[in-house]
């Protein structure tokens, strides 16, 4: 039997202890009409050998395709050391630090991760993490719906630049707790939020304003203005930042420009592009930052610094009477579990990047989107939609639908974007692409030939 | 030998780069693009990240590591957690190369869906449940996914007055705060004296109002709930549905299915029966499991199959769905190592896992009975996991089950769960699952002997553990009392840089 | 533990009351819920001038295991709140009846049947309180 250690003698041996005849007495409890024969639908085992000749069978069909989608997850150059150190069993076996003296390996990596990320946005305080952006965003719509006491509102402006699939999962997360979400329209020109469209609803109604940067079409969106606005009408911030764009963007905790500005209230974001791999989705881990005075309303695990019996430093989870295990019904939230593995990946991404190399990893996913935009839109038929300053994605308008081409490219062994006409069909054929760090001068020909190609039949 | 590791802030000193890990520089002749960025947008001081060399990095989370207990290296009996060997295999095969570069959202990678769409029909068959969906990244939004599929049944019925959960005294707390979440109110009932549900407390408790009951089977006393047809009738009857919190499912598996026991929804943590990596903290997967009263409902993207062809299905197929949880697809990764956990195991060895893991609880629970320690339902067997209460051993000792779980450490072993479930005073919850020997049960026993004396003879011992870890107990008093929760340089430190917290010009766009 | 002072009322969720002159009372958390909870981390206290409701949730006493409501014994409006209670939080451990006082409250009508006298309170203790 795999991974069970048992010897015919260690059973007897044990049986006999018990004091019972066979393991299967051991299940008498249990109302034999209940039982079960046999687990049908369960193929028979395979060895670990026949096991990893499926898996590289079915890898190797899916292949490696040149990627040029962003769309919420970022391929960036993930360094060996990151998962090399975060796969050891040390790590990758390790509970949750509920015994601290027994984790004080997990436990540091978890402070140092909050140290950086309350640095990457510019905030006072972080948490260890959260399952991802999307969910992170309807933690945080929810914090500040508790938070900001002097509004009885449960009801948040919610951009339309905003990650569409983000908006979605804030209905249904915070939703079931009647938080209601308005949307507000975005420039078409500029591809961004205007501070007249926020200005048409009535800040009375509202508690809090979200606003991501860049925005889902890679845009820059006016931080100042907006966050001014929300915070002279008593909402409260939640901005939706990517964590390598703020090593060259103006962090959240430093948005506004009014005399006696504060910032964001709360900030959130997907940490994937911090060393995580695509991989189909996930795993990943979404983070949330925030001032000190809110510290308690924010949900998810904290590690704190503390002092042993022989006053030596240790860390330790603090603040968990928050949390659901002790509080109950009354909790912040029903999270139980942080992503450790993701946020250990992050942390040693950070720590070798630092703040240099990001701004580095950063730029070169600026030129090489800047090099994209440039090969593609020299093809006829394809023209950028938007004209605000933008991060590392464009949103290119085409004179066809998207998916048949995205359909041959993909023949090609090119992923060449997300196709908007789902979330965004009044921008007609439309397409988000990104290039990072990643991609060479080759990679960008290849994708601009294939796509001259297969538009005007010019090989 | 003293085991410390400064911060990695500590060890930063300005200038120290790791080079190779840097993107190669722009040629000279381009312009950059973060130039284009206006000022007031522009980031205008680098955050203070460290600045490390990679062997630093690489030295410093490794002796990280040293620091902590883990599957690999102790024996981890905690209660409710299924603390069992997480195969390298399925780590390994997971991250091969070609699964890790696809993006989300690249045209439907036919290799991987095939894996997703086999786990959902195999979760089908091991719980006896009609649909399945991988996408809630933990059991806590599992749970949540099931509340919300309860009411949204409720609602679609003009039935939306529903919104009183049933939970038993002794359930984990995620499921008040769950039923919280969704809107609902908690109503508990209390367990009998052998931890069984009090069923008279339970035909009161039910009504109009009955959206749910929230059980788990072996319950967290970790006991089977042996009238759990009677309570799936008498709940049905009142018009609520029956959740099951799939935390103890390692006590049935291949015995019982929840579907056959009258359940219309489960949530798996699929980080605890099926074995993938709890990784100090998480990533978990939380699936849902429902019949086909909720089939509708089930939380997207879900894999669908038609013909030969593997797709997500989405809110047009699913157009009654609670809707997403997660930005893609959950927790792809996890989900593909809990495949192959199961490919692994096949038919007979998941069958096996609550055989072996049963014969474990039961094994243990007998040899600490004998050595002296007080089981909290004597009577009762153990299912994969055991109570034991100190209650006795803190009136006559002055030691506490923390106590003895901090002694637990210095014996190197992990400590079993403390202080749940609530309902039992001063308790070690213990679940030693299946994938350990004989001998490391022994050991344990052994251990559990020793402090059992140490607590007749030199209770302090125990009071003042752990002696022999890194740090000596901790003050979680302090803790919570003086925030520390963010490193700051010291005041009047000149400072690892030499005394500038940020070097001008790193951000500095050309 | 006996030392209930006798010239304070209490509610079944341990809470005492102080009538105080002026038709206002002062209101905190009893021994035995501070020895339940144990080392007190952070007191979070209604702002002055919020208006309370007999038996509503109104303040959270949390401690290292535990953060618990502490209802209002009476209907009326937050008049004062214990400001040393932010950097002292264990005032509620060592001293619940006296320093460790959480809030003041101007008591508007009579919330009478909430409050059990000192044998009363004891009685209860004994018997179904846990």
């Amino acid at each position: 039997m795999p991974f069970i250690p048992h010897t015919a003698a260690d059973v007897a041996a044990m049986l006999e202890v018990i004091g019972e005849q066979a393991t299967a007495d051991l299940f008498d409890e249990i109302p034999p009409e209940l039982t079960i024969a046999a687990l049908d639908g369960v193929p028979p085992a395979l060895s670990e050998m026949e096991i990893g000749r499926l898996m590289t069978e079915r890898a190797g069909f899916d292949g490696r395709r040149l990627n040029f989608i962003g769309a919420g997850a970022y391929e960036h150059h993930i360094p060996a050391p990151v998962w090399a150190i975060a796969t050891r069993g040390e790590f990758y076996s390790a509970y949750t630090p509920y015994q601290a003296e027994a984790s004080q390996g997990t436990l540091q990596v978890i402070y140092e991760y909050q140290t950086m990320m309350t640095a990457l946005t510019g905030m006072e305080v972080s948490n260890a993490s959260l399952y991802d952006g999307a969910s992170a965003l309807a933690e945080a719509c929810l914090m500040a719906v508790r938070a900001n006491r002097g509004r009885e509102s449960r009801r948040i402006l919610l951009p339309r630049t905003v990650n569409p699939t983000y908006a979605r999962v804030a209905r249904a997360i915070a939703g079931n707790q009647d938080v209601e979400f308005e949307p507000v329209a975005f420039d078409r020109i500029q591809g961004r939020t205007l501070l007249e469209s926020v200005r048409a609803h009535d800040p009375r109604d509202f508690t809090a304003l979200v606003i991501q940067q860049p925005n889902f079409f890679g845009c820059l969106e006016e931080v100042d203005e907006l966050t001014d606005w929300a915070h002279a009408n008593q909402l409260l911030v939640i901005a939706v930042v990517n964590p390598v764009a703020l090593a060259v963007l103006k962090p959240p905790g430093q948005w506004g420009a009014a005399a006696g500005r504060r910032g964001a209230d709360i900030v959130c974001g997907e940490g994937q592009p911090l060393g995580v791999p695509l991989a189909s989705g996930g795993p990943y881990f979404g983070f949330m930052t925030t001032r000190m005075q809110y510290v308690r309303q924010m949900p998810g695990r904290i590690v704190g610094e503390t002092r042993d019996s022989g006053d030596r430093r240790g860390f330790t989870l603090t603040l968990q009477a928050r949390e659901q295990h002790i509080r109950r019904s009354k909790a912040t939230s029903n999270i139980c579990t942080n992503q450790g593995l993701l946020v250990t990946a992050a942390t040693i991404y950070l720590s070798l990047l630092g703040a240099a190399g990001l701004q580095r990893v950063a730029e070169a996913s600026m030129r090489r989107t800047a090099d994209l935009e440039r090969a593609l839109t020299r093809i006829e038929g394809v023209s950028l939609a938007f004209d605000a300053p933008r991060f590392h994605e464009r949103v290119l308008a085409l004179d066809r639908p998207a998916a048949p081409l995205l359909a041959a490219l993909a023949e090609r062994g090119i992923s060449g974007g997300l196709d908007l006409a789902e979330h965004y069909p009044e921008l007609g054929h439309a397409l988000l692409v990104c290039a990072t760090e990643t991609k060479s001068d080759a990679d960008i020909a290849s994708y601009a030939d294939a796509l001259r190609e297969i538009l005007h039949g010019i090989a | 030998m003293e085991l410390r590791e400064p911060l990695i802030f500590e060890l930063s000193r300005a200038g120290r780069r790791a080079a190779s890990q840097f993107p190669p520089p722009a040629g000279a002749a381009e312009v950059s693009a973060a130039a284009e960025v206006p000022v007031h947008l522009r980031r205008a001081q680098a955050a203070a990240l460290p600045e490390v060399s990679e062997l630093q990095v690489v030295r410093h989370f490794t002796r990280l590591s040293q620091l902590n207990f883990s599957i690999d290296t102790h024996f981890y009996p905690l209660g409710s957690c299924t603390m069992k060997y997480n195969p390298k295999a399925c780590n390994a095969y997971a991250m091969l190369p070609e699964f890790l570069a696809q993006h989300p959202f690249a045209r439907e990678p036919q290799g991987f869906l095939a894996c997703l769409y086999e786990l959902q029909e195999m979760l089908k068959a091991i719980t006896g449940m009609q649909g399945v969906s991988l996408t809630p990244m933990a059991g806590a939004q599992g749970e949540f996914a099931g509340v919300a599929m309860i009411r949204a049944y409720h609602r679609a019925r003009n039935d939306a007055a529903r919104n009183e959960i049933i939970v038993p005294q002794a359930a984990h707390g995620t499921n008040p705060a769950t039923a919280a979440m969704c809107g609902c109110i908690v109503k508990e009932v209390p367990c009998d004296a052998g931890g069984s549900i009090d069923m008279a407390a339970l035909k009161s408790a039910v009504g109009p109002r009955t959206a749910a009951i929230m059980l788990t089977n072996p319950s967290t006393l970790g006991v089977f709930e042996s009238k759990i047809v009677e309570v799936a009738q008498i709940v049905h009857a009142a018009g609520g549905l029956l959740y099951y919190d799939g935390a103890n499912l390692n006590a049935i598996l291949g015995k019982v299915r929840p579907g056959d026991m009258g359940f219309d929804v489960i949530h798996m943590n699929l980080h605890k029966t099926f074995a993938t990596p709890h990784g100090g903290g998480g990533p978990g997967s939380g699936a849902v499991g429902v019949g086909s009263r909720l089939l509708p409902y089930l939380p997207i993207p879900i894999v669908g199959r038609e013909g030969a062809r593997y797709r997500w299905l989405t809110e047009r197929d699913l157009p009654r769905s609670i809707g997403r949880l997660s930005g893609f697809m959950g927790n792809a990764g996890v989900n593909l190592r809990a495949y192959i956990y199961m490919r692994l195991l096949g038919r007979e060895g998941m069958a096996r896992v609550s055989e072996f893991a049963s014969l474990n609880a039961n094994y243990l629970l007998k040899r600490l009975q004998a050595a002296g320690y007080e089981a909290a339902y004597p009577g009762r067997r153990a299912s994969h996991e055991f109570i034991i209460t100190l209650k006795r051993e803190a009136t006559l000792y002055g030691v506490t089950a923390m106590d003895v779980a901090k002694r637990l450490l210095d014996h190197g072993f992990h400590a079993p769960t403390t202080y749940f479930p609530l309902l039992v005073p001063e308790c070690l919850l213990i679940e030693p699952t299946e994938t350990e020997s004989k001998e490391e049960l022994d050991r344990f026993c052994d251990a559990m002997v020793a402090i059992r004396r140490e607590m007749e003879q030199t209770p302090e011992m125990l009071r003042s553990a752990p002696h022999a870890l890194p740090v000596r107990r901790l003050d979680d008093v302090r803790a919570a009392k003086q925030l520390n929760l963010v490193w700051t340089r010291p005041r009047g430190d000149i400072g690892p840089d030499g005394g500038t917290a940020h070097r001008e010009g790193e951000v500095a766009l050309r | 533990m006996n030392g209930l002072p006798n010239d304070l009322q209490y509610t079944r969720s341990h809470e005492w009351v102080r009538r105080l002159p002026g038709g206002e009372v002062e209101v905190g958390v009893t021994d035995h819920a501070q020895s339940a909870l144990g080392d007190m981390v952070f007191v979070e206290v209604p702002e002055v001038g919020r208006r309370l409701i007999a038996g509503a949730a109104c303040a959270v006493v949390e401690s290292v295991k535990a953060a618990s409501d502490i209802y209002s014994p009476v209907n009326g409006t937050v008049v004062a709140t214990n400001a040393e209670l932010a950097a002292q939080p264990e005032l509620v451990n060592r001293e619940p009846y006296g320093a460790g006082w959480l809030l003041r409250v101007a008591v508007d009508g009579s919330a009478g049947e909430l409050l059990l006298s000192a044998d009363d309170y004891a009685v209860y203790l004994a018997t179904e309180a846990k």
